[in-house]
């Protein structure tokens, strides 16, 4: 299969850059249940930026890994400079040039950085003692070349995000790399990291390396891109070379020109203001800003749709409604009651719940039972004199069961025992027992089926309907379209659209998170004057 | 034993509940029962009226702790001090009695009521359990750590307050008011040492707010799931706050009994007794990692314990072979509650 490189590209930067590093034929992944990458062919080439895009759920972090040996492909072949590979493990495809940098940073943040460089392939003496001196020697060398000149024995906890990318490049780098895979590597950036970042890449490229890029801010896949490589639903949609196309291309293949069916008829705003927000900012590490000077307001009987790439800040927001997050700034008011400097319980008794995004971890009380689950946020409401009134208990519980459509044997069963949409329909129950004015739903589909899906979004709509504030964050596209009467987009901490359900399309979704709100440094501060 | 509220009451077999899960779930009961029946057989006189008062004494001692202990442990804590605080508090109580509060000021010493003794006595055990929960909560402090700081501390404290002495003889005397303290140690009511009393309404209370009250509920919540706990508006530092407190409380009072009963108090009294507490909680089913436990299978344990130590004794058999079989029991049980979990579905 020679020939599946496109012979046809014109104009080669270097005869050897014309070969294909990396190559992946018609590679596929099932999952029992779901097609992941369907017969996906894909290129990657020497010396070049090898951008691969997609929405969420398109195949790219499942083809990352095939490609990284994280995972085995169902069918298909890997070839390495036009040899046939098969990679066991990381391990194994690391033994043959390809690195990978995680976007979630597999470091130890209780070692140094020399020693989480060298982890897995330490310089001994004796095959036993730790040669210290020429880790820290090797790895000051491969820290300069990357431009940042940190002490080698500093411990990674210490450093900020941006440093510990760097530093999970330089682990990369410490082996001979020919293939390097870079999922969203500025995400957790600031705007002059990234320029060091991409400073970086121009050199890997120089030096013959082929690189992966994974990225959702489609200007800088515009901007330092050589080749890109679009996915969607499992497929190879379209290939091209960057300098032929422009962002518009892209997000036309990413999301294609198909719409959606139903599409909720736009609703009036029916309620009061039920939430209001004023210059809502929170700092992050190295002077980002994971939230930064958000402003809305959400009547009753609205659905709000958050949507956002990962690390919009869209989880963040809503810590900082809740109370989670005391080093926040600015102003929230639930209808006229100020809550900003509120303990996270006055915020439930003002009227405002979270359903969090991580179920099993912030949601469930595994000890429990599902009634246990529903009751313990409401147990003051359950009170008489010094004793839970169990009666009453039992009836406002088995009453939300019943009204969310949970399915279980028995109020008293362990929590554990229920179906993911069952559990989440008790997380949700559990908030609307404490009477709330605005509920928050953080991801709330996020590991349930799809029919299940479907009747947590019909729970939404009812609850709307009844005279809630429903504002829910997602990173789905078709959910935020189908299921919102009204769209904010977020972008690096800000919101970057709002938009009414019937204007909203994927193209300016996908356009308005993509959006590079980050201003340089330099003009951020005399910037800061104007803003609204 | 998940279900804190139903956990009390001995559930009835299910259509699908088998003999084994129910064996194992009523295991502690069982071990008790064996342990009664064997000690019958092997030891003459251990079944009568005076020798069960005896062993309930004894066992009284151990529950106050293990009970405070299961409220700790609930929450994922852990509470090491409750023996240095039986050994301070009874420490406390000598010297009230013996010397009084000395106001050199005023060339006067007030001799407090052996009321208002316990009463001062049982205020010292409330403060060192609320210095547990602030280390634990204001200052992060892990709560073995923090607790075993605290053991140091009030042990140490309660070897300063004589310089190492026994208080004798503290009867009080008539001049100063201060009579009755002994009471508490060997008083009945209705023939019916007064300690067994106070453990059944220690008992019961503990019970009732372990499954009854919203506190309780809030308790099993923290365990489970602190974060979880947290973002359903449960004020997570107030309930460990309040754990450590009720722990202090009922080390205090067991620091009480023990030096009324031997109406004498010793700085080294109640040493190790945290062992043992935490033995009596794991072998009635509470779980190290929290979230776990109930005030029944507790007091069951402490039985088991009580009942395997003054069994051997009556025996005759060693004190060192003693520790062996404890050891060996405490281990079992925990590799039954393993079983236990792993056979029955999570349903």
């Amino acid at each position: 299969m020679a020939g599946a490189a496109p012979a046809t590209a014109s104009a080669p930067p270097a005869p050897l850059a014309e070969r294909a590093i990396l190559r992946a034929e018609r590679v596929s992944k099932r999952y029992p249940g779901t097609t992941a990458l369907d017969e996906v062919d894909f290129q990657a080439w020497r010396g070049a930026v090898n951008v691969l895009v997609g929405e969420n759920g398109a195949g790219k972090s499942t083809l990352m890994k095939i490609l990284a040996g994280v995972e085995r492909p169902s069918s298909g072949q890997l070839w390495l400079e036009e040899r046939p590979v098969s990679f066991r493990t990381v391990h194994d495809a690391a033994a043959q040039g390809i690195g990978i940098v995680f976007q979630e940073l597999n470091l130890c943040p209780n070692l140094t950085i020399a020693e989480n460089i060298f982890l897995t392939h330490p310089f001994t003496r004796g095959r036993f003692h730790l040669d210290r001196a020429r880790q820290e020697a090797e790895a000051a060398a491969l820290l300069r070349r990357l431009e940042h000149d940190l002490p080698p024995d500093t411990l990674v906890g210490d450093l900020r995000i941006g440093e510990q990318q760097i530093v999970e490049i330089a682990k990369a780098l410490s082996r001979e790399v020919k293939v390097l895979i870079m999922d969203e590597p500025t995400s957790a950036l600031s705007a002059a990291e990234v320029e060091v970042l991409f400073h970086v890449i121009g050199e890997l490229k120089r030096g013959g390396v082929g690189l992966i890029y994974i990225s959702h801010r489609l200007e800088e896949v515009v901007r330092i891109g050589d080749r890109i490589s679009v996915l969607r639903d499992g497929r190879m949609q379209s290939a091209a070379r960057v300098a032929d196309i422009d962002v518009r291309w892209i997000i036309d293949e990413m999301v294609g020109h198909t719409t959606l069916a139903e599409r909720p008829a736009a609703r009036p705003r029916t309620g009061p203001t039920v939430l209001r927000l004023e210059g809502v900012t929170l700092p992050g590490a190295g002077g980002k800003k994971l939230v930064d000077d958000v402003g809305f307001q959400v009547a009753g009987g609205e659905v709000v749709a958050i949507y956002g790439l990962m690390g919009a800040g869209r989880s963040e927001l809503f810590e900082c409604l809740f109370g989670l997050r005391p080093e926040a700034a600015g102003r929230a008011w639930i209808g006229d009651r100020e809550i900003s400097r509120l303990s996270l319980p006055e915020r439930i008794e003002a009227g405002l719940f979270l359903v969090p995004e991580d179920r099993q971890r912030d949601g469930l009380l595994q000890n429990l039972s599902v009634a246990q689950n529903l009751s313990i946020s409401s147990l003051g409401a359950l009170t008489r004199g010094l004793w839970v009134d169990r009666a009453r208990e039992a009836a406002w519980t088995g009453e939300m069961i019943e009204r969310l459509h949970v399915k279980v044997s028995s109020p008293g069963v362990s929590i554990t025992s229920l179906s993911g949409g069952n559990q989440q329909k008790v997380v949700i129950g559990k908030s609307l027992l404490t009477g709330p004015k605005l509920l928050l739903l953080d991801e709330p589909t996020r590991g349930i089926d799809i029919g299940a899906k479907a009747e947590v979004f019909k729970t939404m709509r009812a609850l709307a309907e009844s005279g809630l504030a429903v504002v829910f964050a997602t990173s789905d596209l078709k959910e935020a379209l189908s299921a919102a009467d009204r769209i904010l987009v977020m972008s690096q901490g800000r919101v970057s659209a709002d938009l009414p359900g019937d204007e909203a399309t994927e193209e300016l979704l996908v356009a308005a998170s993509t959006r590079s709100l980050t201003r340089p440094p330099a003009a951020a501060a005399a910037a800061g004057a104007q803003e609204p | 034993m998940a279900d804190p509220a139903a956990a009390a009451e001995v559930r009835l077999p299910g259509a699908r509940a088998t003999l084994v899960p129910l064996l194992l779930r009523l295991r502690t009961f069982i071990a008790l029962i064996l342990v009664v029946a064997f000690f019958s057989a092997m030891a003459p006189n251990f079944i009568s009226v005076a020798n069960a008062v005896i062993i309930s004494r004894h066992v009284a001692i151990n529950a106050f702790l293990a009970i405070g202990m299961t409220f700790v442990i609930v929450t994922g804590g852990i509470d090491l001090s409750v023996g240095s605080i039986v050994g301070l508090t009874g420490m406390v109580a000598g010297a009230l009695l013996t010397h009084g509060i000395p106001l050199h000021f005023l060339e006067l010493t007030i001799y407090p009521s052996a009321l208002a003794v316990v009463g001062l006595a049982l205020l010292v055990g409330v403060l060192v359990g609320a210095i547990n929960g602030l280390l634990v909560t204001r200052f992060s402090v892990a709560p073995f750590i923090a607790t075993l700081g605290t053991l140091y501390i009030a042990r140490g404290a309660a070897l300063l307050l004589s310089a190492g002495e026994t208080f004798p003889n503290l009867v009080g005397r008539e001049a100063y008011g201060n009579q009755g303290f002994p009471v508490l140690g060997s008083g009945t009511l209705l023939g019916v040492p007064l300690s067994i009393w106070l453990l059944v309404v220690v008992a019961l209370a503990a019970w009732y707010l372990a499954s009854r009250t919203p506190l309780g509920r809030q308790i099993y919540a923290v365990g489970g799931n602190e974060r979880a706990a947290a973002l359903s508006g449960v004020y997570v530092n107030r309930i460990k706050m309040v754990v450590f407190v009720l722990s202090g409380l009922l080390a205090a009072l067991t620091g009480l009994i023990v030096s009324s009963q031997l109406v004498a108090s010793h700085p080294a009294a109640g040493e190790t007794f945290e062992m043992n507490a935490i033995a009596a909680a794991v072998l009635g089913g509470t779980s190290l990692a929290g979230g776990r436990g109930t005030i029944g299978g507790t007091i069951i344990g402490a039985f088991v314990i009580g009942v395997l130590g003054d069994g051997l004794v009556m025996m005759g058999v060693s004190e060192f072979w003693q520790m062996v079989i404890k050891g060996l029991v405490i281990v079992a049980a925990v590799i039954l509650d393993q079983m236990q979990r792993k056979m029955t579905p999570r349903a």
